[in-house]
């Protein structure tokens, strides 16, 4: 029996480290070593930090860099203002079946793809798009009006397609709170607001990092959107490992840029984790 | 702000207005790719030209419509070739993962836990290229070494399926752990002392409990591997799955065929969806 049980425990173990060792560790120390190694001449290779001296020394990486990440938090923090209030509507204000219908009303959007929910943006704000026509019909227009290929149709694309991971968590932690809570505070003389910042988003917080870590991952490592509804300006850091990848088929640099993409986003979730005492395995798990 | 506690009727409306707002911002990007599906012009725009099937049945030039677009319905077939092996292979190590993580108490469990979790950490680019690096490693290693020319380690299927396994298998392994834990144990001990031996056991009892979890990580595989753009794009080869081949069309300026494409999607999503649904109320 005792043998058995072994035998069952390493033929489970076995899946499990093949999946991680195979196509994310391995790959991953093996993308740090091509990005540390220079090429010097035909087939020839030497170990260095050029593509790093690369990436700090053109300015126009760096800026690309810090912006992607400026936007992304942004773009996480629109998300959660928007997000709040419905979901606090989902969860405490409406009952029963309204409830279940207005969560799942939430939902669908994100069965489809996210190439769709893109397009239809592109379709809403273009030139000869329906908010141009409409503006024109109301005679708020005299000609066709481009409101696509900027920040601010990319932020409206990016805050669309993660709504769904800060309403999810959202809806679930403040679904567990329960209604007496906030009459004692409204008893004990709290108004609407102190009752809000003393009880509700202390209460919301799990909910507000998990939310918060996901959109901003996925805001940072988008790649459609930007592409999409971006202008020429708003280059996104993805677009750029692409383009080393695919388009110049430098891949000592792409690594490079993967590795400081990877870096940004572990630091920041490791960094909001601490910051508010929460761990990976709660939010996550 | 909750029912039993009276606000003033202005705040509350203001409320309400909010939220059919949002619902409304939700709603409008769908019901426009929708609606210009039945478009009768070459351009999903306004103005209207009136009302057409076209874009799905039309055969000749200028409106080719869906069934008749070759290229299309092969994206479609890679799409769910595609989906279906991620959605096997992810749920069948998830429920390996699942049982290992709630079944056996062993030293650098918690390690494998977050190390499990990983995955959903990871912009979905970045293991993109860390899976088309690590490949090509092997495959030019091979050919090095034993003049191998390892095809299958190319960009291509394999890589995207591997791709998007390697992040799927988290999401598969949550929902079914979730599942796995509100088991109660004594059901399968009970099987044992009754003269079941463990397999038959975990085959006739914990098996069936799970599966309303396994068909759900299923459909949830399958939709978001036939959804997944960033990964798939770093490793695709020549037979693009269906969100690449719209993309590629995309850029090249659109037709109301995206529309017709996106409308069938949404269609496909929703039918998943309510099936996944009902089989989990049965469960």
């Amino acid at each position: 029996m005792r043998n058995q049980a072994r035998l069952g425990f390493y033929l489970l173990l076995t899946p499990l480290l093949l999946w991680l060792g195979l196509l994310i560790i391995i790959p991953h120390i093996d993308m740090a070593l091509l990005s540390l190694r220079e090429r010097v001449g035909v087939g020839r290779y030497a170990s260095s930090l050029a593509n790093y001296g690369t990436f700090f020394g053109e300015p126009l990486y760096m800026w690309t860099f810090a912006r992607t990440a400026m936007m992304s938090v942004l773009a996480t923090v629109i998300t959660l203002i928007i997000a709040f209030p419905v979901s606090y509507y989902i969860a405490k204000m409406a009952k029963g079946r309204t409830q279940s219908a207005l969560f799942l009303l939430c939902l669908v959007p994100f069965w489809v793809s996210e190439l769709v929910r893109t397009f239809g943006w592109m379709i809403l704000l273009r030139e000869t798009g329906l908010f141009s026509s409409l503006l024109q019909w109301a005679g708020l227009a005299d000609g066709p009006v481009e409101m696509l290929y900027n920040d601010a149709a990319m932020m409206v694309g990016l805050v669309y397609t993660s709504m769904l991971f800060m309403v999810v968590p959202l809806v679930t932690t403040l679904e567990s709170l329960d209604d007496a809570v906030i009459e004692a505070g409204y008893d004990l003389g709290g108004s609407g607001f102190s009752v809000l910042r003393e009880i509700v988003i202390p209460h919301a917080m799990p909910g507000i990092v998990s939310g918060s870590i996901v959109v901003f991952m996925l805001s940072l490592g988008n790649y459609l959107t930007p592409t999409m509804l971006g202008g020429k300006d708003s280059l996104w850091f993805t677009e750029l490992i692409y383009s080393q990848f695919i388009v110049r088929f430098n891949w000592e640099l792409g690594a490079a840029f993967g590795f400081m993409l990877l870096f940004l986003s572990s630091v920041i979730v490791w960094g909001t984790l601490r910051l508010t005492g929460q761990t990976l395995e709660k939010t996550m798990g | 702000m909750i029912p039993s506690i009276p606000q003033p009727r202005l705040i509350r409306t203001a409320y309400g207005a909010y939220i059919v707002l949002f619902f409304i911002y939700l709603a409008l990007p769908l019901v426009v790719v929708a609606a210009f599906a039945f478009n009768d012009s070459q351009f999903p725009s306004l103005p209207w030209e009136g009302f057409t099937w076209n874009w799905f049945f039309g055969d000749e030039r200028p409106m080719i419509g869906v069934f008749h677009e070759r290229s299309i319905l092969r994206a479609i077939g890679t799409s769910a070739f595609v989906g279906i092996s991620v959605a096997l292979l992810s749920v069948a190590v998830g429920t390996s993962n699942a049982f290992l993580f709630n079944r056996y108490q062993f030293r650098g469990r918690g390690f494998l836990y977050v190390l499990m979790l990983l995955p959903l950490v990871i912009p979905g680019i970045v293991l993109g290229i860390s899976i088309l690096v690590f490949s090509s490693t092997v495959a030019n290693g091979l050919w090095d070494g034993v003049k191998y020319d390892a095809e299958i380690l190319r960009p291509g299927l394999v890589l995207v399926i591997l791709g998007q396994f390697s992040f799927i298998t988290t999401i598969a392994t949550l929902v079914i752990s979730a599942r796995l834990q509100k088991f109660d144990q004594t059901l399968e001990e009970a099987a044992l002392n009754l003269g079941a031996d463990r397999m038959t056991a975990v085959r006739t009892i914990t098996l069936p409990y799970l599966m309303p979890a396994m068909v759900g990580a299923v459909v949830v595989a399958f939709l978001m591997s036939f959804e997944n753009f960033n990964t798939t794009l770093m490793l695709v080869g020549s037979d693009a799955p269906l969100t690449i081949a719209m993309f590629d069309r995309l850029k090249e300026g659109s037709t109301p065929l995206l529309n017709a494409v996106s409308l069938l999607l949404m269609l496909g999503s929703s039918v998943l969806a309510l099936v996944m649904i009902a089989f989990q109320r049965k469960g």
